[in-house]
């Protein structure tokens, strides 16, 4: 699978994308002329110091952002070109998050925040297709907690549960252990990898654990704005 | 369609976090507020119409001079409406050889139909109200004709050509002030004996009313039923027309209950608006979570709108529950203020009112912030700082600007005065906002200078620059609104008072000739009674305005057309009276003696269509006068002088037959010196005050008690909306005190520095409040009540200590819970 064509199924593809905002001291460079491509079914890790700007590069990805110059194509559309709405709903079909703090909503219990996605993409099995996802990240007793009774492991595995509900296209995780002891990051981890092995989704993972990083196929180096390297684990 | 499934479904996960509950709990309590203080202010101003419709014995009097046809008595019947016949006119009374003029009220069953008729046994004796009317040969007459007659109760009295006998002295009839200057005392006889009488018939000067009461609505629509059915000779009476001064306190008193329906309308409106905009914020997360997941920015807005009208109605059934509650025990408490029984039930009205009100301000007040929540930028999911663009300010201020003034409109009615409480409240918020940012600032400088505690609240106050502007602004509108109510009301009872004091004049002594004055002085002279002031008056008939026939003129209204076509009584005199006011043109110099100019007053002049200029020409005596109006004059009727609507200038009426007027207070020890006079001077006639100065005091007091009733209502209830307010500003400082805790603050420390913050909004919001309500105060006093209005350095003192007292009370409890969580719970929650 990971050796046919790359090039071919390209799902995510950045190019030349810069974005600069305007502080006090005047306007500020945090990313600049970002280049790359990546096929579906890759597991990609970005990677860099604090600041390089790696969650801008993931908000530009996702289209939660637009970059000042360059564009990002998804799944086949340019992000440039959709309005707002467009760009949610192409989320809505094709992108799944986890965040390092886990973003659940706090009035939804665990499953009510695992369906969430499922109802805003209309689904009408919405609470069944939830319950089994919730099963597969080892929640399946808990689903009627609400975030404030979980753990912080617990917390981020409802939230790769909601992440993957939609069987997204790629996933983007912004150092989703981040919050986690390095025992509870590593089952985390081992989950996420799991569940994006069965559905052969794309991942884009920002990290700062190379150890982590390693077990992706590609590993894209910032560096105060830039790519620095992109290399490819030996397959 | 999607959107309103989701919202269905997700709304009662929100009801169940308990995160929208001080929406809830906001939008419920104006609910309650407004509907318990629209009940009040509907059921108390029915309670002072009542009363002020005794002046008429009726709630509606149609008078005719001509028998009143059957046809109008069964048209009163048909509306459900009970009726009643009075037919008044002078007659002279006979006892023996002694005899007097009487006004003859000739009465049928039922009379009156509003207030009672009150009777003695002896003359000066024990006074007792009865229902019912002298039975056929009997009549009950006024203690002076009976005197004047030197007749008893007992004795028989020849009335035309009818012996009837005096069974009771008449002391009070409640529609005995109406007409009064034309009025001998009177005597009551049973409309059985009216054609035996033969006083009835061709040539009489009979004044038929027909008196008609019911419901208040069936009422109304008779009065707008026979409108244009009216032949020419019936005129409806209602009861503003009837006196003005009873009229005058049962209207301001209106007018106060208007009032107070706007200030709590104005509170709701601040504890909504402030909810509002937690909603908002408090979705702000979840909005960038929902549409990182893909929501298109109209799918979230239908869902929040869709919550918030979900919200809003169970707001407004919460609160009809708890403002029907309170008009149970409002209802209960002021029974006897309320008139409940006697007044039909004012049901739902109140209630959907106040539910109505409370929907309109909820989307007036929230779909700017709904909007802003809309552009929610997806970012904000990995940036926390990034906030959607405010709306704009035009914006919000145009939207919820408009849902108050097309709420206030309701109440006030009258558009300019909506202008100056829309121009004041603008202009309050405006400044407060100002001043509440520049008072952050200084606040942010001040803080080095002071402890840990006052620092961190003080810094918490500057770093929360336009948030805590806002709150100065909601807590100062809140204060100011209360501080004009408490004053208005303070002028109010102040103004009304002087009518309750007891040097009021309480006898009117009219138709004295020329050459009875000196004499009429030496009485008054002997009994040590201040002599009066005699007013010249002179009954005159208006033929022509500008050298237009009176007939052929058009009119504005038909007040005005009555008022030009009547019997008018001219005065004239050197110098206004203390009691009128000038309001346009100037009023003759001393000593004037030019041609004739006249001064009319205000209400007359706008119902005739008269202005400065114009040329009246009356005929006196078969000689005519005409007169240039030179000034317009208000009167204040409360100062029961005699006043005239049109008085001439000296010289005008030289040599025209004059009769003379007086006011004046006798005690009671002396008014037996009345009966001299009387038998003195048998063609003046005297007429007690007092019962129709006791009618307007019992209006008095029935209206200032209402006054402080509402008052105090709504004061409870603006003091709960404030407090609702608080609690809606308390999140962020929920987490900051854990945080603090965490960090090793110390519980008192943290207290302190959110009371700290309390402190300097409350001071803010007070001085500001201050400032706001003197303004508003003075123009509302002046424009709306007619009332003097006196500069009070205690509304500093009470607004800025009721503005601490309220934001730190209501901070206290709001802050001692988020203090005293653990902070180990609230962290948790932060990181979801
Ligand atoms: N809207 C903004 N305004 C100002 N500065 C910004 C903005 N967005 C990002 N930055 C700055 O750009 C730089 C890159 O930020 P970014 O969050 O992408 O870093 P990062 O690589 O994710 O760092 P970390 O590993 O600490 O999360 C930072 O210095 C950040 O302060
Ligand atoms: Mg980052």
């Amino acid at each position: 699978m990971s050796n046919q064509s790359s090039e071919a199924i390209s799902v995510l593809e950045a190019y030349k994308l810069s974005k600069q905002v305007s502080s006090p001291e005047g306007t500020l460079t945090i990313l600049s002329d970002v280049s790359f491509t990546i096929a579906a079914g890759e597991s990609v890790a970005v990677v860099g110091p604090s600041g390089a700007g790696k969650s801008t590069l993931l908000a530009l990805l996702a289209g939660l952002d637009l970059p000042s110059t360059g564009h990002v194509v998804l799944n086949g559309s340019n992000l440039s070109r959709l309005d707002e709405d467009g760009r949610a709903v192409l989320r809505a079909e094709s992108v799944g998050f986890v965040f390092q703090s886990f973003h659940l909503v706090p009035s939804l219990n665990a499953l009510e925040n695992v369906m969430l996605p499922l109802e805003l993409a209309g689904q009408s099995n919405a609470r069944a297709a939830a319950l089994e996802i919730i099963e597969k990240v080892g929640l399946g007793e808990r689903w009627s907690h609400y975030p404030a009774q979980l753990s912080g492991g617990e917390k981020q595995r409802v939230a790769i549960a909601r992440a993957f509900a939609t069987e997204p296209a790629v996933l983007f995780a912004d150092e989703p252990t981040g919050n986690l002891d390095s025992r509870t990051g590593a089952t985390i981890m081992q989950l996420m990898f799991k569940l994006n092995r069965e559905s052969s989704t794309t991942l884009v993972l920002v990290t700062h654990d190379q150890a982590l990083a390693a077990r992706c196929d590609r590993i894209l180096s910032l560096d105060v704005g830039k790519l620095v390297s992109d290399t490819r684990a030996a397959v | 369609m999607k959107a309103l499934a989701f919202a269905l479904r997700s709304f009662s996960r929100e009801l169940r976090s308990g995160e929208v509950l001080v929406l809830l709990v906001a939008v419920g309590l104006a609910v309650a507020a407004l509907t318990a203080v629209g009940f009040l202010t509907d059921r108390i101003g029915k309670a002072v119409a009542r009363q002020a419709n005794e002046v008429l014995a009726a709630d509606l009097r149609l008078r005719s001079q001509v028998p009143v046809p059957e046809e109008w008595r069964d048209l009163a019947r048909e509306y459900n409406l009970e009726t009643a016949d009075t037919l008044s006119f002078p007659s002279v009374v006979f006892k023996n050889d002694d005899s007097a003029l009487a006004t003859i009220k000739i009465v049928s069953d039922g009379y009156p139909l509003r207030g009672k008729v009150r009777i003695a046994d002896t003359l000066f004796g024990e006074q007792r109200a009865v229902d019912g009317i002298p039975a056929s040969g009997e009549v009950w007459a006024d203690g002076s004709l009976l005197a004047r007659v030197g007749a008893d109760v007992g004795d028989t009295l020849a009335v035309g050509e009818l012996n009837l006998r005096v069974t009771a002295i008449l002391t009070y009839r409640p529609d005995q002030s109406i007409g009064f200057a034309s009025l001998a005392p009177s005597l009551i006889m049973n409309i059985a004996d009216a054609s035996q009488s033969g006083l009835i018939g061709e040539g009489s000067r009979v004044a038929y009313a027909l008196l008609v009461a019911g419901d208040e609505a069936a009422v109304t629509d008779f009065n707008d039923a026979i409108q244009d059915i009216l032949p020419d000779e019936i005129r409806v009476r209602s009861q503003e027309e009837s006196s003005e001064r009873a009229y005058n306190a049962a209207d301001r008193a209106q007018r106060f209950l208007s009032l107070t329906a706007v200030i709590s309308l104005l509170l709701s409106a601040v504890a909504v608006a402030m909810s509002a905009r937690r909603f908002a914020h408090r979705r702000m997360d979840t909005v960038a979570l929902m549409k990182s997941l893909g929501a298109t920015q109209g799918f979230v807005i239908s869902v929040a709108l869709v919550q918030l009208l979900l919200l809003g109605v169970l707001g407004v059934v919460a609160g009809s529950v708890v403002g029907f509650a309170a008009e149970e025990l409002l209802s209960r408490i002021l029974i006897d203020l309320l008139q409940q029984g006697e007044l039909p039930g004012v049901g739902l009205r109140p209630v959907i009112l106040a539910c109505s009100s409370a929907m309109v301000l909820l989307l007036g007040f929230a779909l700017p912030s709904l909007i802003q929540l809309r552009n929610t930028p997806p970012l904000r999911i990995l940036r926390h700082d990034v906030m959607p663009p405010p709306p704009s300010r035009i914006f919000v201020a145009g939207l919820s600007l408009a849902a108050v003034a097309a709420l206030l409109y309701r109440s006030v009615g009258d558009p300019v005065m909506l202008l100056i409480l829309i121009g004041g409240i603008i202009v309050i918020a405006g400044l407060l906002y100002l001043l509440g940012r520049l008072m952050v600032a200084v606040i942010g400088r001040a803080r080095s200078g002071v402890g840990v505690a006052w620092r961190y609240g003080l810094a918490n106050v500057a770093r929360r620059g336009r948030d805590s502007a806002v709150q100065v602004v909601a807590f100062g509108l809140g204060i100011t609104v209360l501080l004009l109510l408490t004053l208005v009301r303070t002028d109010l009872l102040e103004g009304w008072r002087s009518t309750l004091e007891d040097d009021a004049p309480n006898h009117f002594l009219i138709n004295i000739q020329p050459h009875e004055l000196d004499s009429v002085g030496k009485l008054f002279e002997l009994s040590e009674i201040e002599a009066p002031v005699f007013t010249p008056m002179v009954r005159a008939r208006m033929v022509s305005i500008n050298d237009e026939s009176v007939k052929d003129r058009e009119y504005p209204n038909e007040d005005g057309k009555w008022l030009a076509n009547r019997e008018a009584n001219l005065s004239w005199t050197e110098a206004m009276s203390s009691s009128n006011e000038l309001l346009e043109g100037a009023w003759w110099p001393a000593g004037y003696r030019g041609p004739p100019l006249a001064s009319i007053e205000s209400e007359a002049a706008a119902n005739a269509g008269f202005s400065i200029g114009d040329r009246l020409k009356f005929v006196i005596a078969g000689r005519e006068v005409e007169a240039e109006i030179s000034s317009i004059r208000k009167i204040n009727w409360d100062s029961f002088q005699p006043n005239f609507f049109i008085v001439l200038s000296p010289g005008a009426l030289d040599g025209m037959p004059t009769t003379y007027i007086s006011s004046l207070r006798i005690a009671a020890e002396k008014q037996p010196m009345l009966i001299d006079l009387m038998r003195a001077h048998p063609s003046v006639s005297v007429i007690d005050l007092g019962a129709i100065l006791e009618q307007v005091r019992g209006i008095i007091e029935k209206a200032s008690l209402a006054v402080q009733a509402v008052f105090m209502f709504t004061l409870a209830a603006g003091i709960a909306v404030l407090f609702a307010a608080v609690q809606s500003t308390i999140d962020e400082r929920r987490f900051e005190s854990a945080m603090l805790r965490a960090l090793g603050a110390k519980r008192r420390t943290v207290f302190a520095g959110v009371m700290a913050e309390f402190a300097a909004l409350g001071t803010a919001a007070g001085v500001l409040a201050s400032a706001g309500a003197s303004v508003l105060a003075y123009l509302v006093a002046t424009r709306m009540f007619d009332l003097a209005y006196s500069f009070s350095p205690m509304l500093w003192l009470a607004g800025v200590s009721g503005g601490v007292l309220v934001v730190c009370v209501s901070g206290y409890f709001a802050a001692r819970s988020a203090v005293n969580s653990r902070p180990a719970d609230v962290l948790r929650e932060v990181n979801t």
